[in-house]
């Protein structure tokens, strides 16, 4: 899972804002999808995230957790926001759009 | 029901984060346009690293929207670096203004595979004897119109940008159906800018009232002629408690030489990037506060006006007329044309025996403007 190079991304105080880069629809992500989207480097596989990112973070069990995460990475993607693959998806250089820390 | 872009601008001016940025690049420009307010030699742009470095802490300021302008910005070598830069590192929302003549195919590709958010293109006529004439570059209407096709089979979002002055005026209705032709899309804009000198001269090129009310009364732009040219009711005390725009409040312009000012139409100067934090400068610049502080119910003149409520008034052109809490009195003609009724302005001027309208505006108080590097501003000399 990877993000897409095309989208614009900032982070306005925790909360993710993202551009389509297909018809500059604005979308602002939910805790999860904010936690999917800063994870998804084209490497680390949704199972893992999942476990060391979404369970800890909600406290909830991780088939339910896995369940959900792949329903909103489906949506994301359709949105194009994300890459999906069954291989790792090489990244064009993409920060996450907060790697310099949240705008407070 | 709120757009979320608007719910998301509501949410960075209660936390002060300057949402978007106007970055000019360059004033250095491969046309001569009659009304262009820039002094195209160069004075000491920033380096491609002290861009990058501005685009870094713009970042960390929270700043989503970057609007790459100039000057022309295709003019800077280190253009696609800098593009690349915002878009694949920092991930911008990138949109560029730009006259297009040197975008070819593979400047277009190159564009659109770094996701730009949008292209504005300065088209002044349908006509290449009105519009090169505007330029004073011969060919360069066919060079842009090329660039706008070539863009749009890239898939990517052009507007055309049309500034109407006496030069056009009959042609605007071409280059809407122009655009239309292209499939893109097309705004219009009576304003002209005063000359970066404080030279008023250039609005003389300015379109005329019966011409504002011609524009005014075109069902084709303003839809309902009566909705929209009616005088607005009276401000409430909570109107009157409303920001004038954007600008300093989730907005703000850098120019070339890393000056900051509210936006790129009122030359207050509030710090330079090269030698202050961008982020410094927007929280704690004495300018930027003073512009931050200004309401409706502040203003000279304009508080008691009838159309207080619905004017357009810029504070950077009222900026330029000597006071940036008084009156434009350009956004003043445009008010009188949609209504027909004068503006506070208007009237306290005819009171006084002066000319009511803009070309009335003294060079003393064009004098005030400043864009300029600030002192102790490394490589800067011309």
């Amino acid at each position: 899972m990877a993000r897409n190079p095309r989208v614009a991304a900032r982070s306005l105080d925790g909360e993710m804002m993202i551009m389509s880069g297909r018809d500059s629809t604005l979308f602002t992500l939910n805790k999860t999808a904010t936690i999917l989207w800063q994870s998804a480097d084209g490497t680390t596989p949704l199972d893992e995230i999942v476990e060391h990112r979404i369970v800890p973070e909600f406290e909830v069990g991780k088939a339910e957790a896995l369940q959900d995460a792949e329903a909103l990475a489906r949506d994301l993607a359709s949105h194009e926001i994300l890459q999906i693959s069954e291989e790792p998806i090489p990244q064009q250089s993409v920060s996450s759009g907060d790697a310099a820390g949240d705008a407070r | 029901m709120k757009g979320l872009l608007e719910e998301m601008t509501e949410k960075a001016l209660a936390r002060n984060i300057p949402l978007s940025v106007q970055v000019d690049l360059t004033y250095r420009c491969n046309e001569r346009c009659v009304h262009c307010y820039l002094d195209h030699d160069d004075h000491g742009e920033m380096t491609t690293s002290e861009i990058k470095h501005l685009l870094d802490e713009m970042a960390d300021a929270g700043v989503f929207i970057l609007t790459l302008s100039g000057g022309e910005i295709f003019l800077r070598k280190d253009f696609f670096e800098l593009l690349e830069y915002a878009r694949r590192e920092l991930q911008f929302c990138v949109k560029l203004k730009t006259n297009a003549i040197l975008i070819r195919e593979r400047e277009a590709a190159r564009i659109r595979d770094l996701g730009v958010e949008s292209i504005q293109i300065s088209i002044y006529s349908h006509r290449p004897e009105v519009h090169d004439a505007i330029t004073l570059i011969p060919g360069s209407l066919k060079r842009s119109l090329d660039a706008i096709r070539f863009l749009k089979a890239q898939g990517l979002r052009v507007v055309i940008a049309n500034v109407l002055m006496v030069q056009n005026m009959a042609d605007y209705r071409g280059v809407r159906a122009l655009a239309d032709e292209l499939g893109v899309e097309c705004t219009l804009d009576p304003t002209i800018t005063p000359m970066m000198d404080g030279d008023r001269g250039v609005l003389s090129l300015g379109i005329g009232q019966e011409e504002r009310r011609q524009v005014y009364r075109d069902t084709a732009l303003v839809g309902d002629v009566e909705e929209f040219c009616a005088v607005s009711t009276s401000a409430n005390e909570d109107a009157l408690e409303n920001l004038p725009c954007s600008a300093g409040h989730t907005s703000c312009y850098v120019s070339p030489y890393g000056d900051v000012f509210p936006c790129v139409q009122f030359p207050l100067p509030t710090g330079n990037v090269r030698t202050r934090r961008f982020i410094d400068i927007w929280r704690n610049s004495d300018e930027m506060n003073d512009v931050r502080s200004i309401r409706l119910k502040d203003l000279t003149t304009c508080t008691s006006c009838t159309h207080v409520a619905s004017c357009s008034r810029c504070p950077g052109l009222a900026f330029m007329e000597g006071n940036m809490r008084g009156p434009s009195s350009q956004d003043c003609e445009n008010s009188f044309a949609r209504t027909g009724v004068p503006s506070a302005n208007m009237l306290a001027k005819a009171k006084l025996g002066q000319k009511a309208f803009g070309q009335a505006t003294s060079r003393a108080a064009a004098n005030l403007v400043q864009i300029r590097a600030l002192p102790n501003m490394a490589g800067a000399s011309a």
